[in-house]
């Protein structure tokens, strides 16, 4: 299934745990620290760096680009660090996040209320996903290197749909149905 | 007495540095192919597949398999016969991290303190872990360790009675928990014995043999075999999407311990198992 990034809420809610999906358009990278960041700047009654409406989030901290690259090696990172911060983002509005692992009970619950979606990338793939991002820019947060935050054009970018807007958890599901099947 | 000078320590470890996060070694290559060809897990088999494309466009264009390309672990194996020249050892090691992360364009992934957190940008320092041995030569094995897996490791001070069944239990339980996490297939080191921390420094070296070898003592050997199969009957798969390939090898290194006591720790490790020596 090919999908055109952002989307907004309709869209999220096609979207079923299992889906294997191509993501167009545009996605943001934010990791431990920017989320951090982003977090206390709100508490405090700011904005966040960039309008997180429909928009999804890249869970990605790349190495360094050489010359002639738009980006290094870009695979996700560990999302459950970011299970602190990710309710109040999801309150404001953001529609999706592309990470790797395990997700809270809390950012479950946050998933539902707020109808959003997360799906994984593969874990360790981080130079074929380099591959499918096109364009990339430091918008924000410049001094935290490699946790700044990234603007980037992506073109057919893999991910499965984990946890669906109805809190199905693929990480759950597949491992029975893989099992049941044998 | 043999003299080695410190340049060529430099030197060294920085191309280790990134060689090894460039090109997976050659036995966990082996491991993922055969695991592709086997895996009957729908999205297991597909993301297997992904992964070595991903390790032959890492080396055809020179890009980090993995954007963690880890925190710089060494173990070094020091001849008690050999002289070093030139600066301190550890000065050369950190020396050769800096300039190998930075010229390989590798991702800077350390912070000075665990709780200001402020990156040093150069990826130092190494963790290094010495030995002295006999002979007069220097045997450096670098293994770049990423921070995904390693945050599900475990240490679990078990006792005499929990015996192998103990031990079992242990390893399947920290392989459960870490699940998608930590990037399956992984690579499950454990250290057993020892105490407290040489069960931990154990796990880390395990890692760094290779996949598919087995421990010399046979009845570890066994247990590496049934832990294997255990784990790799839990259906978490690779990327826990379902699959019968949640790891490609479980290394079990020992050593002596106390009447009292049974340590045990482990390293988790992803299928981006790096590690690579060089005797100089
Ligand atoms: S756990 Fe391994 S494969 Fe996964 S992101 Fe970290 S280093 Fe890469």
């Amino acid at each position: 299934m090919n999908i055109n990034v952002p989307f907004d809420k309709e869209e999220v809610k096609k979207l079923k745990a299992g889906d294997y999906v191509y993501l167009t358009g545009t996605i943001y990278s934010a990791r431990d620290a920017a989320h951090k960041r982003m977090y206390e700047t709100m508490l405090e009654g700011g904005q966040a760096p960039f309008n997180l409406k429909d928009n999804v989030i890249y869970y990605l901290g790349p190495t360094p680009a050489k010359k002639g690259q738009v980006i290094g090696s870009a695979g996700p990172t560990t999302s459950s660090r970011m299970d602190k911060y990710t309710p109040l983002i999801l309150e404001n509005g953001l529609n999706g996040m592309i990470g790797k692992g395990k997700r809270s009970k809390e950012v479950i619950d946050a998933i539902v209320k707020n109808k959003a979606v997360y799906f994984a990338a593969v874990g360790g793939a981080g130079a074929l996903l380099s591959k499918c991002i096109k364009e990339s820019e430091v918008i924000a947060y410049d001094d935290l290197g490699t946790e700044a935050i990234r603007k980037m054009r992506v073109e057919d970018f893999p991910v499965i749909v984990v946890i669906d807007s109805e809190g199905n958890n693929l990480y759950e599901t597949a491992i029975e149905e893989y099992k049941n099947k044998k | 007495m043999r003299t080695i000078h410190t340049d060529e320590i430099i030197k060294n470890v920085s191309e280790m540095c990134i060689s090894a996060n460039l090109y997976l070694a050659e036995d966990m290559d082996k491991k993922i192919r055969q695991a592709a060809c086997e895996e009957d897990g729908k999205l297991g088999k597909q993301i297997l597949n992904q992964l070595i494309e991903n390790m032959e466009i890492a080396a055809e264009d020179k890009i980090p398999i993995c954007q963690d390309t880890g925190m710089a672990v060494l173990f070094v194996n020091v001849g008690q016969e050999l002289h070093i020249e030139g600066m301190s050892i550890t000065d050369a090691i950190n020396e050769g991290v800096r300039r190998g992360y930075s010229e390989g364009y590798l991702r800077k992934s350390v912070v000075k303190d665990p709780l200001i957190r402020e990156n040093t940008k150069d990826n130092t320092p190494a963790i290094i872990h010495y030995d002295i041995v006999p002979g007069d030569k220097l045997e450096i094995t670098i293994a770049p360790k990423g921070f995904g897996s390693e945050n599900m490791s475990k240490v679990y001070m078990l006792k005499p009675s929990d015996g192998e069944e103990g031990v079992k239990a242990a390893v399947l339980q920290a392989v459960k928990e870490a699940g998608p996490n930590a990037c399956p297939p992984m690579v499950v080191g454990v250290g057993l014995g020892g105490d407290f921390e040489l069960a931990a420094k154990l796990a880390k070296k395990a890692l760094t043999r290779e996949a598919g070898s087995s421990n010399e003592k046979e009845h570890i050997a066994r247990i590496e075999k049934e832990i294997l199969e255990m784990v790799n009957s839990t259906g978490i798969g690779p990327g826990g999407l379902g699959g019968k390939t949640t790891a490609l090898a479980v290394n079990i290194e020992t050593y002596a311990t106390h009447i009292a006591g049974m340590p045990l720790a482990v390293n988790m490790c992803c299928h981006v198992n790096r590690h690579i020596k060089r005797v100089l």
